[in-house]
């Protein structure tokens, strides 16, 4: 760097030259303070990423670590007798007969049989509590589908009550205890040391709704709940929301009534999504009468919610449409409707669907609108329409989180992972969209 | 991309026609709603779930409200959009009363269901206490005797548990509580900062003259950061305070009843909280559950009658019920007796 300097046989340029190199020895004095600065500024920027992942990462650990324990259910050994008399049912083909029949009682023979030596009311009834009260509405089923069965001897898996599945999953670590008694830790003991007992994946946590007894509880009543939700939120705030951004693109003259009506989307984009909910409990549900809980209002509620979003990303979307292309439609003899719908809507169609999944996203991620509509309740049926009674994913994240029983701890990671699930498939789709759909020019 | 878009629209928008037509098809409602108190929360939910499965109506639905909540959605009429029953965690207040009064809510079947401790509890890693409910008053209210024995009142000067009391260890005062909002606060202000509050005679004697002021008195809780609001969630207290062994934290008998490896109970006025020590009354610091019913819905709404029945059978409230192992108190025998007799014939509450 410094041989062009040193070049000293051309006397005429010395005076520059050494202006030059002094000026060269500035930068040389601060070359290494600018490096210093360069590098703090990628530090900042790798430290803030680091930060980001570091969290996430935290997050992750925290609910797969407690959550996976969810997706397993443990289940017991039993040999049942439906017998007639027990059961209190002669005709296994009668509905009224099989829905009022004792099945409790014959679980619990089975169990007495098991282990005959159990005496004394307390003992019995913690041996009682061993088997989820589940598995009676199982053994019901069952017989309702297969009535041959009745006044058989059967061998089944049945479903353990909470505190065995907490006791048994933790077996493996520091074992959780407390709830059991000794007694009741033997009787697991001798469930394990005949291979009587074990753990299986956890079918009925996608198939059934929510329950009081942790180990009969689902998430599909809060994710149909959810579907229906969006579903609505979807047909709503799309055709209105395109619809606006067309307008207020393409037709609305620039006046003063515009300019606030644009300000008003803003503003309206940031208000907290409470005060929708408060919206939606005033107009919805008090002035319209409409019923509370269900996923028709929560989803007109969401909509407000998610409309500003949605008008905003459309605009971007239509704006981003070159002009060229408008007037090359408009030239060749198109009316500004057939502009609008065959060259300029589809063109923009990628980037108005991208900002209404993200929209959407938001709204399935949403809770504090919806406790004010109801939608915050316990619900056992899972929903067949958009005018049932439903909760959603996160307000049953929350009601779980909200319960004393133990089980439900991982219960509520194992619905935080299907909900995140569900955030990731939306956020791919919104890139696999824009990938697939996206012009260049 | 003309047509399919267009027939996007159209399609679209008959939905959103369908869905606007949709709600009068709910004049009838087939379910029974419920609304109220979150403390019985999880009992009214164990036996909705049981009587869902078991009968072929569809299971209650049932909103965690808060206990006020609950009322004033409750009174606001008689009608299918209006709720069927409203838990409490307290009796219904005369105001109440008058407003669904008011609104055409005449006649109401009031079902005690059973007591709930409330428990203040510290980590199992530090060692539990032994607080009287003076001590738990001179801890936690905002203004106190004053220490010198005068009959005046000064801004709580206490910082440890020793100052309060030379018996206790010499630990900051640090208590995990629910917010003013919550049920649960309004019952252990009541019965434990007051129960301790009557302690002094002078204190005791302006009950008698001034109400208003007793109760500002009795019911203020400090707020200079010794009592710290911990949301509405109890599992959040229970592991706040497996984290911090100093604090003690404020929350309902069934929280306690399940966290039994993490935290453990003070005892208060002598006794620790258990089911009987509770149900007997020894333990001070409990409390009655109710559900309160619209009579007139009874006959319209399928399954109420059902439902009640359910809830006031032996298998559930009794002494070995289901719902005592969710942590309910049950009612002693006679109790049941009265409160069941009731329920079957709908007799109509009068306050």
């Amino acid at each position: 760097m410094t041989k062009p300097h040193n070049s000293s046989d051309q006397p005429s340029k010395a005076p520059a030259e050494k202006a030059l190199s002094k000026q060269a020895e500035l930068v040389q004095k601060s070359l290494a303070k600018r490096y210093a600065a360069e590098k703090r500024f990628k530090f900042f920027g790798v430290a803030s990423i680091g930060f980001g992942i570091t969290a996430l990462l935290v997050l992750f650990i925290e609910i797969f670590g407690g959550g996976l324990g969810g997706f397993r259910q443990t289940q017991i050994q039993l040999t049942v007798t439906l017998d007639q008399d027990a059961l209190e049912i002669y005709d296994a083909t009668n509905a009224d007969q099989i829905m009022a029949g004792d099945y409790t009682r014959v679980i619990r023979n089975g169990l007495k049989e098991r282990f005959p030596d159990v005496k004394g009311r307390k003992d019995k009834r913690d041996l009682y509590g061993i088997i989820s009260i589940g598995s009676t509405f199982d053994l019901r089923d069952q017989l309702k589908a297969n009535p041959e069965l009745l006044g058989q001897t059967l061998t089944l898996w049945m479903l353990a009550d909470d505190d065995v599945d907490t006791y048994y999953k933790s077996l493996s670590g520091t074992p959780y205890a407390e709830r059991m008694t000794e007694k009741e830790q033997a009787w697991v003991q001798s469930f394990i040391d005949k291979g009587e007992i074990k753990k299986v994946f956890n079918t009925r946590f996608f198939t059934d709704g929510d329950s009081s007894e942790p180990e009969m509880a689902g998430i599909r009543g809060a994710v149909i709940g959810s579907l229906f939700t969006l579903l609505v939120t979807l047909l709503l705030s799309f055709p209105v929301g395109v619809a606006a951004a067309i307008y207020l693109e393409e037709y609305a003259p620039k006046n003063r009534l515009t300019d606030f009506v644009e300000v008003n989307i803003n503003n309206l984009a940031a208000v907290p999504s409470i005060i929708f909910g408060l919206l939606g409990l005033a107009i919805f549900i008090n002035m319209f009468d409409m019923p509370r809980s269900i996923p028709l209002v929560g989803g007109m509620v969401l909509t407000l919610m998610t409309l500003p979003t949605i008008i905003i990303s459309s605009r971007a979307a239509i704006k981003a449409v070159p002009p060229s292309i408008r007037e090359a439609a408009l030239g060749i003899g198109a009316s500004k409707m057939q502009m609008i719908l065959h060259h300029v809507l589809p063109l923009a169609m990628p980037g108005m669907l991208t900002g209404t999944i993200i929209g959407m996203a938001q709204a399935l991620g949403e809770t504090a609108p919806l406790l004010m509509i109801g939608m915050v309740a316990f619900i056992m049926d899972v929903p067949g329409a958009v005018t049932d009674p439903a909760t959603v994913m996160p307000v049953q994240i929350f009601l779980w989180s909200d319960s004393p029983e133990r089980a439900f701890v991982e219960k509520t990671s194992a619905a935080i992972m299907v909900l995140l699930v569900f955030l990731m498939v939306m956020n791919a789709l919104a890139v696999l969209l824009r990938k697939k759909l996206e012009r260049r020019w | 991309m003309k047509k399919p878009l267009l027939k996007k629209m159209l399609t679209a928008a008959a939905c959103v026609a369908g869905i606007a037509l949709a709600p009068q098809a709910l004049a009838n409602r087939d379910h029974i709603m419920v609304v109220g108190s979150s403390t019985v929360f999880p009992f009214s939910k164990v036996v909705a779930e049981r009587f869902g499965r078991k009968t072929n109506f569809k299971a209650p639905k049932i909103e965690p409200t808060g206990t006020g909540g609950g009322f004033k959605e409750f009174c606001k009429g008689v009608g299918v959009s209006y709720p069927d029953i409203s838990n409490a965690s307290r009796r219904i207040k005369q105001s109440e009363f008058d407003d669904c009064q008011k609104n055409g809510v005449k006649d109401i079947v009031e079902v005690l269901i059973g007591y709930d401790g409330i428990v203040l509890a510290n980590s199992i890693k530090a060692k539990p206490i032994s607080l009287e409910l003076k001590d738990v008053f001179l801890g936690l209210a905002k203004l106190v005797p004053n220490p010198d024995g005068t009959e005046t009142l000064v801004e709580n000067p206490y910082k440890t548990w020793k100052d309060v009391n030379p018996t206790l260890p010499a630990t900051k005062i640090e208590v995990l509580g629910p917010p003013p909002t919550s049920g649960t606060r309004d019952a252990f202000v009541e019965l434990a900062m007051e129960g301790g509050c009557k302690t002094f005679s002078w204190i005791k004697a302006i009950k008698k003259q001034d109400k208003k002021k007793f109760k500002a008195l009795c019911h203020g809780i400090r707020e200079d950061g010794a009592y710290v609001e911990a949301g509405e969630n109890d599992n959040l207290i229970v592991r706040k305070l497996s984290e911090n062994p100093r604090a003690l934290g404020i929350f309902g008998f069934s929280f306690l009843d399940q966290n039994a490896d993490k935290v453990h109970a003070a005892k208060i006025a002598g006794f620790e909280p258990t089911f009987e020590s509770i149900s007997d009354g020894d333990y001070v610091v409990s409390r009655p559950l109710y559900f309160y019913v619209k009579k007139e819905h009874a006959k319209v709404i399928p399954g109420i009658k059902e439902f009640l029945a359910e809830f006031t059978h032996d298998r559930a409230w009794g002494d070995e019920g289901y719902l005592t192992e969710k942590g309910l108190i049950p009612l002693s025998e006679e109790e049941r007796k009265t409160v069941g007799s009731n329920v079957k014939n709908l007799a109509p509450l009068s306050l």
